[in-house]
């Protein structure tokens, strides 16, 4: 089992004080927060693609990513999400290659389809092909990193005729991907026809949603015979707001609630907490809550947290991740060993965990 | 099974001119379906919830019950008071929050209530077309009731009429599973190697 954080990069005005970090100062914030994520014990840091605005996201993660490698040891560098609508594949397969080389190893990436439709256009893509466009050019990243000289031929891109994508990926192993969507079956077909990893995002939905699309994910994953449907690398969301003591959470992050781009203006904190994975409290409740995941999802494999945005600066931020620290220590001692573990820490060969 | 025939009223006084008609359809169709067990949802008590789902995108509690229940009934009855000349706000956001596909084929009685007689083809300009789009069948009568409607007998026999068209739309009905969102994007999906092949 994995623990760590993932970002969408916002640039959100701080409700309490009224001042907007800007992008620089967001940008850099976002590597502070990856490098303590490595210090408090955390196993992930994943960080979103973004085009457009309130988003200092990089457009092409490696950047990022690469910055970061070098400042750690440790952690697992991913995405959440690569897109892999509008990005051309040979720029995703050399690109998250070179990432690989340059972090040893210590990557791998989530494949979504992007936020907002004008997105496509951004991209010379049509959003009316958002799904044939992701299975058609993982079809061909999955080929890039698996064949020296891919002849390939499809409806979204000029044909390639003996294309090796350069760098090969580090010791002949592909990156380890995740498929993440929120309510498409095709995504979650892909992921287990391919055996790769299923993220589900449940952090703003209800967990009835998120449990309906895993077991289709999980029975898919054995019907394609990668391993029996316990064996499917599963991968959750959650936002959590810490303090030491739950009334204190409640008091300090009510205001970035109740504004908060995605939710803000509607129901009640106390309503939001009960009905989604959204935790606001003491460590030992963020505990308790993220337990009762395994209730619908399974023994799963990982659990990135959503800590930094809706304005939150960048010292709250870091409150809570030494407080999160505290957290993932508690889970860990939960964790009974199982098959699964292994699957997604140890290097294996293509088309399983890496 | 018994047929269930699901009112959906929109008004927001109580007492309300919406609820009495919709009460009143209420039993015309409980008259001419003897069967069915007829459920009303007023909307006023959802509004909270209402709101909620445009700004998160999820239905919680009560909502997500009273959408269920329509998306599973045999046989609608919708009321609206007519604001600005047209359903409310609050009619049309139960519609638009409630998944796509939920009322396809489902027969639907549309009636509404205004305070003047002016406002009577609100039916064929806003709720017909609504349902239409929403690929409900859309029985022939609608029912406007203006204020002084309540006081004659015409109205009566509206209502008796759109009941026994309702019913008997309801009854010609093949009685299936109804499949939610989910079961449907599973069914359209196919097998990976034809979304491969494109």
């Amino acid at each position: 089992m994995e623990y760590g954080i993932f970002t969408v990069g916002d640039v959100t005005t701080d409700p309490t004080t009224g001042r907007t970090q800007t992008e620089h100062e967001r940008i850099k914030s976002t590597v502070a927060i990856a490098v303590k994520a490595e210090e408090i014990g955390l196993d992930v840091f994943a960080t979103g693609e973004h085009h457009n605005p309130p988003f200092a996201a990089p457009a092409n993660p490696p950047v990022l990513l690469a910055h970061i490698a070098a400042k750690t040891e440790r952690i697992k560098l991913s995405t959440s999400t690569t897109l892999i609508t509008t990005n051309d594949p040979v720029r995703i397969a050399e690109d998250y290659a070179y990432l690989q080389h340059l972090a040893d190893g210590r990557m791998d990436l989530m494949l979504g389809r992007g936020n907002t439709g004008p997105v496509y256009p951004w991209f010379g893509k049509d959003i009316r092909e958002g799904i044939p466009l992701a299975i058609e050019n993982y079809a061909l990243l999955h080929r890039l990193w698996r064949e020296e000289n891919v002849d390939w031929q499809g409806k979204f891109r000029t044909p390639l005729q003996g294309f090796t994508s350069t760098p090969r990926p580090l010791d002949g192993s592909p990156p380890f991907v995740w498929h993440g969507s929120i309510r498409s079956p095709e995504i979650a077909e892909q992921a287990a026809y391919y055996g790769d990893g299923f993220f589900s995002n449940h952090i703003f939905w209800p967990a009835e949603h998120t449990a309906r699309m895993i077991a289709l994910y999980r029975a898919r994953f054995e019907h394609y015979g990668h391993g029996t449907a316990d064996d499917a690398i599963v991968g959750l969301g959650g936002q959590v707001y810490l303090a030491r003591n739950s009334q204190d959470a409640v008091k300090e992050f009510r205001p970035y609630f109740d504004n908060a781009p995605v939710y803000g203006h509607g129901p009640s904190l106390e309503e939001f907490t009960a009905q989604t994975p959204l935790t606001v409290g003491s460590p030992a409740e963020v505990v308790e809550k993220t337990l009762g995941f395994k209730e619908y999802a399974g023994n799963y494999n990982r659990q990135l947290f959503l800590v930094d945005h809706a304005g939150l600066p960048l010292d709250a931020v870091l409150k809570q991740l030494d407080l999160l620290g505290e957290v993932v220590a508690e889970l860990r001692s939960h964790e009974t060993p199982s098959p699964d573990v292994e699957l997604v820490e140890t290097p294996a060969p293509e088309g399983s965990a890496s | 099974m018994t047929h269930q025939i699901v009112v959906v009223t929109a008004g927001l006084s109580d007492p309300s001119s919406t609820r009495l008609l919709a009460d009143l359809l209420a039993g015309a169709a409980g008259t001419a379906l003897p069967e069915a067990e007829v459920t009303v949802i007023e909307l006023r008590p959802l509004a909270h919830a209402l709101t909620d789902h445009l700004l998160t995108g999820f239905a919680t509690g009560e909502l997500a019950e009273a959408l269920a229940k329509v998306a599973a009934a045999d046989g609608l009855i919708v009321v609206s008071p007519v604001f600005s000349a047209s359903y409310s706000g609050l009619f049309k956001t139960f519609f638009d929050v409630l998944e796509t596909g939920a009322l396809d084929g489902t027969p639907v009685l549309i009636a509404a209530t205004a305070g003047t007689a002016r406002h009577s083809l609100v039916l064929e300009h806003a709720l017909r077309p609504l349902f239409s789009y929403l690929h409900a069948v859309v029985v022939p009568t609608g029912v406007f009731a203006a204020t002084d409607d309540f006081a004659g007998d015409a109205l009566r026999r509206r209502v008796d009429r759109a009941a026994a068209e309702l019913a008997a739309l309801v009854a010609a009905r093949p009685r299936t599973a109804k499949p939610d969102q989910f079961d449907r994007d599973l069914a359209a999906m196919g097998d990976f190697e034809s979304l491969l092949n494109g």
